[in-house]
């Protein structure tokens, strides 16, 4: 190895990164030489967790994928579900998900414009856009009881309607978050230091983005004209008139634009589904075991494009279910636009991608059996007490890794 | 006797712990308003130190452990030095020679260059990534900053802090002729004190905490406050060269007006801070040699014009 580039790990915990997950750069003086993303420091389980519960279970399990996102995977999931046991849910239902979906959207957009600015450095737009995200953070509390596992779905419609009075105070917060949207745009296209550290940083062209599979505002903001909402409608988005925002700048800066663009399309989105929101039921009658069969379904995650597929075998509990959350399609970008880039540049390239570690990473739940004394295990101990589980259970792999050992 | 009084009580240490703590105070306080946030508590910034003071000093095995250890010690004492020798209630500094001014540039460079050292000798990455560019940005920096506050001793043909503050009592409506001198100053300030658009070395979302990535406890509490004295300092020094009124009315006006001065100062530093976002170290350097210097130039030239044409 030279001697003159030394190798810096970022995370899996470093100030840049909001979520563990483990990057190293290879640095030349401050200049990128080379970038290599590890995943699944986080690792979770959660889709084996998936099919030793039932469907009503899992619901609120792929809720919890993401902290973010969690309306996004619980529709996902439930629309693959419903697909399977062949349920067309009540209008009313449809829209009510849209909405939770695009007060969802404004409040990652929000978040991640708040990140991008402290990535660079700019703590004043951070503390600006986060005093904002609480308006539509409350109007969310306000309607589903949560701020952030809305609980909203379930198989065949929705759990919790919306009446007059909230969608009263809907409207009003979205007068009052377009006006500050507006206020932001106006910000990132005239503040110099702002697009001085944001243009030209983290290029993505409109060919590597559909090589690398880029979704999402990723994707947008290279040129790439792709939004499931349009493109493969769920929920009510096949009856709400909305633009694809989508910019030529291909660099973090575009991203940005993008996003912020995005916020005025959900405000033009919600205002229309608050208007059109037909009245009806909100559930139909699901069964409580799914017909065998198998359904992929996907959704437009603020991130991107996401997708679940999920296989039944006829009993109450899936047999298998697949998540492919948005950052993992994004993460392999990240390399690309950093080729010859700043080490200053590094968490802002990072952070345009909105990454969600968690949920690419996903979940395994440690139960406590009542008692305080937790056991601590060193690696061996954790290793033979493996081999022992299993072996118990009649399987013995010791042989097996005898033969593996005298190949190697 | 009297001198130890002066480096320890007033206007030594002991002062310079108290007002550094106020400024720092003040500073975040404006910067939280500024941003829309409630701040800290007076007393914040001392429980503060308190706090690091108290805990456990954890010195890296790789580290040169004695370097390690008087680095922040020297910037301490290069900080409390340096204001024995600037003016600031009255036009009389505790100490005065001819060629004082570069004294106090040069020990208000000290500092940065134990930012410098310590990190390089914490021998941790990210410090030393900080080190370099403490080390970097010093260069940018410091010629416009020397060349701008050069420019007010040449209209007053002095290099001696006192003299100055009596040339412009003694002319007083002068220093208006120095404002661009001071705007590059207070830019360049932000610099020296790695504040942002220019917190580069110690970038958090980057590089961790850069420079101090590896300390803690008293040594870091020690860094902290030299960089809480250094901001009263510096701005002291900008206060005494760029803003020398109210210098003869006695001690208490003086005192006040003194005040009000390093307060002002420090409230346009929080400001800058808010409104911008950090540059990268190329677009620093860059800035700095483009526009501050030819600025910094050009108010050294206008100066020479004014003494030729107008002071004579």
């Amino acid at each position: 190895m030279n001697k003159h580039k030394v190798v810096i790990p970022i995370g899996p915990q470093h100030p840049a990164l909001k979520e563990p997950e483990s990057f190293s750069v290879t640095l030349s003086g401050e200049k990128i030489m080379a970038f290599s993303a590890r995943l699944g420091y986080n690792h979770r389980g959660i889709e084996k967790a998936c099919e030793e519960r039932t469907y009503l279970q899992d619901i609120y399990l792929t809720e919890r994928i993401c902290g973010i996102c969690s309306h996004t995977h619980s529709t996902a999931f439930v629309q693959a579900v419903e697909e399977i046991a062949g349920i067309v849910i009540p209008q009313r239902a449809s829209y009510i998900r849209t909405i939770i979906g695009e007060l969802e959207r404004i409040h990652s957009h929000l978040l991640w414009l708040g990140v991008a600015a402290h990535e660079v450095g700019f703590d004043t737009l951070l503390m600006y856009t986060w005093r904002d995200r609480e308006i539509v953070m409350d109007i969310l509390a306000q309607v589903t009881g949560n701020r952030v596992n809305y609980g909203c779905n379930t198989i065949g419609g929705v759990r919790r309607d919306i009446d007059p009075s909230q969608i009263k105070d809907m409207l009003k917060a979205i007068d009052a978050l377009e006006d500050r949207t507006k206020y932001y745009i106006d910000i990132a296209t005239k503040e110099t230091t702002l697009i001085e550290r944001l243009s030209g940083v983290g290029k993505l062209s409109k060919k590597d983005a559909v090589t690398l599979g880029a979704v999402g505002p990723t994707g947008r903001a290279s040129a790439v004209d792709r939004d499931v909402r349009r493109d493969d409608p769920y929920a009510a988005y096949d009856k709400l008139k909305f633009k694809v925002v989508t910019d030529d700048h291909c660099d973090v800066y575009g991203r940005a634009l993008v996003r912020v663009g995005e916020l005025m399309e959900s405000y033009k989105i919600l205002r229309q589904a608050l208007k059109d929101m037909p009245e009806g039921p909100l559930t139909v009658k699901a069964p409580r075991k799914i017909p065998a069969g198998e359904a992929t379904s996907r959704y437009e995650a603020p991130r991107g494009e996401c997708f679940h597929y999920v296989k039944s075998n006829g009993t109450d509990k899936p047999e298998r279910v697949k998540v492919r959350a948005p950052t993992l399609a994004n993460v392999q970008t990240v390399a690309k636009m950093l080729e010859d880039g700043q080490l200053a540049d590094l968490p802002i390239v990072i952070a345009a991608i909105d990454p969600c570690f968690s949920c690419t990473d996903r979940i395994t739940l440690i139960k406590r059996d009542g008692s305080r004394s937790a056991k601590r295990m060193t690696w061996d101990e954790l290793h033979t007490y493996s081999i022992d589980w299993y072996r118990k259970k009649g399987l013995n792999f010791a042989g097996l890794n005898e033969k593996l050992k005298k190949r190697i | 006797m009297r001198a130890l009084f002066n480096i320890f009580i007033f206007p030594g240490f002991l002062f310079l712990f108290i007002f550094g703590l106020s400024a720092q105070f003040f500073d975040r306080r404006i910067y939280a308003r500024l941003q829309n946030r409630q701040g800290p508590p007076w007393f914040q910034p001392l429980a503060d130190f308190i706090k690091l003071v108290s805990k456990e000093e954890i010195i890296p095995e790789e580290a040169n452990p004695n370097m390690f250890k008087a680095m922040p010690v020297i910037a301490i004492t290069a900080v409390v030095t340096t204001i024995t020798y600037i003016p600031m209630w009255s036009p009389k500094a505790l100490f005065s020679f001819n060629g004082d001014l570069i004294v106090v540039l040069y020990l208000l460079t000290i500092p940065t260059l134990t930012f410098f050292l310590g990190g390089w000798y914490s021998t941790s990455l990210y410090s030393k990534i900080g080190a370099v560019r403490a080390l970097t940005q010093l260069f940018a920096y410091e010629v416009p900053l020397l060349m701008s506050i050069l420019a007010p001793a040449l209209l007053a043909n002095t290099w001696s802090l006192t003299e100055m503050a009596a040339f412009y009592q003694a002319h007083p409506g002068y220093w208006l002729f120095n404002i661009l001198g001071f705007a590059i100053a207070l830019v360049t300030l932000l610099g020296k004190l790695e504040k942002v658009p220019f917190d580069i070395p110690e970038a958090e979302t980057e590089i961790v905490a850069g420079t101090f990535t590896e300390y803690s406890g008293r040594l870091m509490a020690l860094f902290k406050l030299s960089i809480d004295m250094e901001t009263v300092v510096a701005a002291s020094l900008l206060a005494a060269v760029y803003l020398p009124f109210w210098l003869c009315c006695g001690p208490v006006v003086g005192f006040i007006g003194y005040m009000l001065k390093v307060l002002f100062i420090i409230a346009t530093l929080s400001l800058l801070r808010t409104v911008f976002a950090r540059l990268r170290i190329d677009q620093m350097v860059s800035f700095c040699w483009k526009y501050l210097a030819p600025l910094a130039f050009m108010q050294i030239l206008f100066n020479l014009a004014v003494k030729g044409f107008i002071i004579r």
